[in-house]
């Protein structure tokens, strides 16, 4: 069975005939060609996937495509056109925010996202596999934190979380590194958080 | 995979009626459990008929300070909603301590109940498992033990369900709000999971095409505190060996670890979130010792088997089981 379906991927709006078996990764990465998100495990547990899907931080191995028709993507390639509104998170427990969509420029001609940076400068990679969808992900976290959202490390559910190593550690636990650079993304997170 | 159709629901009752009116059909929500399942051969349905387009997102309060949680609500907004960080804190923590936040904000809390177990063998179709192909037999008995139940099995499968919300939930005396071809139905929590007996094919008592609708919980026993303690074989990101969710209402005197009322539900140890009514009882009333929450827990575990595989869970539960209690009488964490 195939269906047509809309995307707005990194600020451009598409629309493809897909069979509905079709994952929101493969639909991206084989049928768009945006091969940002990168497949690792196929499976939901590396998070090497990640994008952020209608404002939040999602994978897109386990998401059928057909099932998000009219869904606005940002991969890590559209991911700087979001750092013009820094705030964009989910507030504690209300709703989503809209996730602004790029202008016209080609996303690889904008600048980098303070989180790609801070990932350069705190060698936050080896090989890079994981590094599209760490990035989403840590933009993801951030504004999770800024939204004062508790994690499985918060002591005390009822304040706002602080910003801590061990925070930074479990926010981004949903991302596996097979180099191992962990210490760096800890730094660049933290670097982005602050900045 | 192999083919199927899909629809998109757009009001409950007809999604019933679709999942109803054809045995090869599966509602679908996040995704998260369902498509990996369609990936490895696990799941084969003729149609699929998704139901986030239902209006079942809601977090609403009860009449009786109760919550009601929708079936399609995502795991992250309970754990950050405020009345639930409040009043419900093991649920907000057991939903934390689930999954990875991308996951989180996939999974829907009726997805998260009904999804499946991690046994190693269900997974793989290349092997036996009468779960996914009743009569077949079973390979974890006497194969990869590490994750298998150890209450409530029996000779044809020892998996353990893998949420960690329906185990908060279990403590929390929950109800499920359900709607199938002839109505609405409510169930207490612990009516909705089920042991595997001689059909471990069935992990629920729904029938096919009943479609859980919400999670109803009841108000907080006044002066309630709760938690939930998971212990896992890495610091975050994986299932649970054994997990505990607790609730404590102390009583009025001095010492703090003089519990007036204690309730207890286990994960990683059964087919279904193990409520532990056995020790629950040996420890209301009673100053919370070390001793005397080992001496609950061996009670409750009178009736468990133990193989090569799972013999550590006995220990690693009287632990896990006095660090939660330990936190909810001292406020001293020592497990996270
Ligand atoms: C790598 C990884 C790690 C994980 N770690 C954990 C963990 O530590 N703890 C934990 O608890 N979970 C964990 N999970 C599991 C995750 O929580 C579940 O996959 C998720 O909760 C399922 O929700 P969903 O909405 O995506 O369900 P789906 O995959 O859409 O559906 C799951 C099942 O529920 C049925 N269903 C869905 N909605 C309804 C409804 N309204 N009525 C009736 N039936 C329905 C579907 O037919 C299907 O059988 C993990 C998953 C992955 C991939
Ligand atoms: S490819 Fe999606 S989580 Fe690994
Ligand atoms: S940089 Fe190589 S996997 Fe992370």
């Amino acid at each position: 069975m195939t269906r047509t379906i809309g995307l707005d991927v990194d600020g451009e709006a598409v629309r493809i005939e897909i069979d509905v078996r079709t994952t929101l990764l493969d639909a991206l990465r084989e049928r768009l060609g945006h091969t940002a998100p990168k497949k690792g495990c196929d499976h939901g547990q590396c998070g090497s996937c990640t994008v952020i899907l209608d404002g939040r931080r999602h994978l897109t191995c386990l998401s059928l495509a057909v099932a998000h028709d009219g869904a606005t993507v940002t991969t890590s390639r559209g991911l700087a056109a979001l750092d013009e509104a820094p705030d964009a998170g989910p507030p504690a427990d209300t709703a989503e925010p809209s996730s602004p969509s790029l202008p016209g420029a080609d996303p690889a001609d904008l600048p980098l996202h303070r989180v790609q940076q801070a990932f350069l400068d705190h060698d936050g990679l080896q090989c890079g596999y994981c590094t599209p969808g760490q990035v989403c992900s840590a933009v993801g976290a951030l504004a999770e934190l800024a939204a004062g959202q508790p994690s499985h490390v918060t002591d005390d559910l009822s304040g706002r979380p602080e910003l801590s190593d061990a925070e930074i550690r479990e926010r981004m636990s949903g991302n596996l590194c097979r180099c191992g650079a962990y210490a760096g993304i800890v730094a660049a997170v933290r670097q982005a958080a602050g900045s | 995979m192999t083919p199927f159709t899909y629809t998109r629901a757009h009001d409950p009752a007809s999604a019933v009626a679709a999942v109803a009116g054809r045995p090869d059909a599966v509602f679908l929500a996040g995704g998260s459990n369902l498509v990996d399942h369609l990936k490895l051969g696990v799941a084969t349905p003729g149609e699929v008929v998704d139901v986030t387009g239902l209006a079942l997102t809601g977090i609403e309060d009860g009449s009786d300070g109760g919550l009601r949680i929708g079936a399609g609500v995502r795991n992250s907004d309970p754990a950050a909603d405020a009345r639930v960080r409040e009043r419900y804190p093991v649920l907000a923590r057991a939903l934390l301590a689930g999954a990875s936040p991308q996951i989180r904000h996939q999974a829907s809390t009726a997805g998260n109940l009904l999804q499946r177990t991690r046994c190693v063998y269900f997974q793989d179709t290349t092997t036996p498992c009468n779960k996914r192909e009743p009569g077949s037999g079973c390979s974890a008995i006497g194969g990869y033990e590490r994750y298998a139940a150890i209450l409530g099995a029996s000779p044809a499968c020892v998996a353990t369900h893998p949420s960690d919300l329906a185990v908060a939930l279990r403590v929390l005396d929950a109800s499920v709000v359900v709607l199938g071809p002839d109505g609405e139905r409510r169930l207490p929590f612990g009516e909705l999971h089920r042991l595997p007996g001689d059909d471990p094919s069935r992990d629920t008592t729904l029938a096919h095409g009943e479609l859980v609708t919400a999670v109803e919980l009841p108000a907080p026993p006044p002066g309630a505190r709760s938690t939930y303690v998971k212990v896992r074989d890495r610091a975050s990101y994986a299932f649970a060996l054994v997990s505990v969710a607790a609730l404590l209402v102390p009583s009025d005197a001095g010492d703090p670890r003089d519990a007036a009322q204690v309730r207890l539900a286990f994960g990683g140890v059964a087919h279904v979130p193990w409520r532990a009514t056995r020790a629950e009882e040996a420890l209301t009333g009673v100053r919370l010792t070390d001793e005397a929450i080992d001496a609950a827990v061996e009670l409750e575990l009178e009736a468990a088997t133990t193989s090569e595989g799972t013999a550590y869970k006995r220990a690693m539960l009287r632990g896990t089981v006095r660090a939660a209690l330990r936190e909810l009488s001292t406020g001293e964490r020592t497990l996270r």
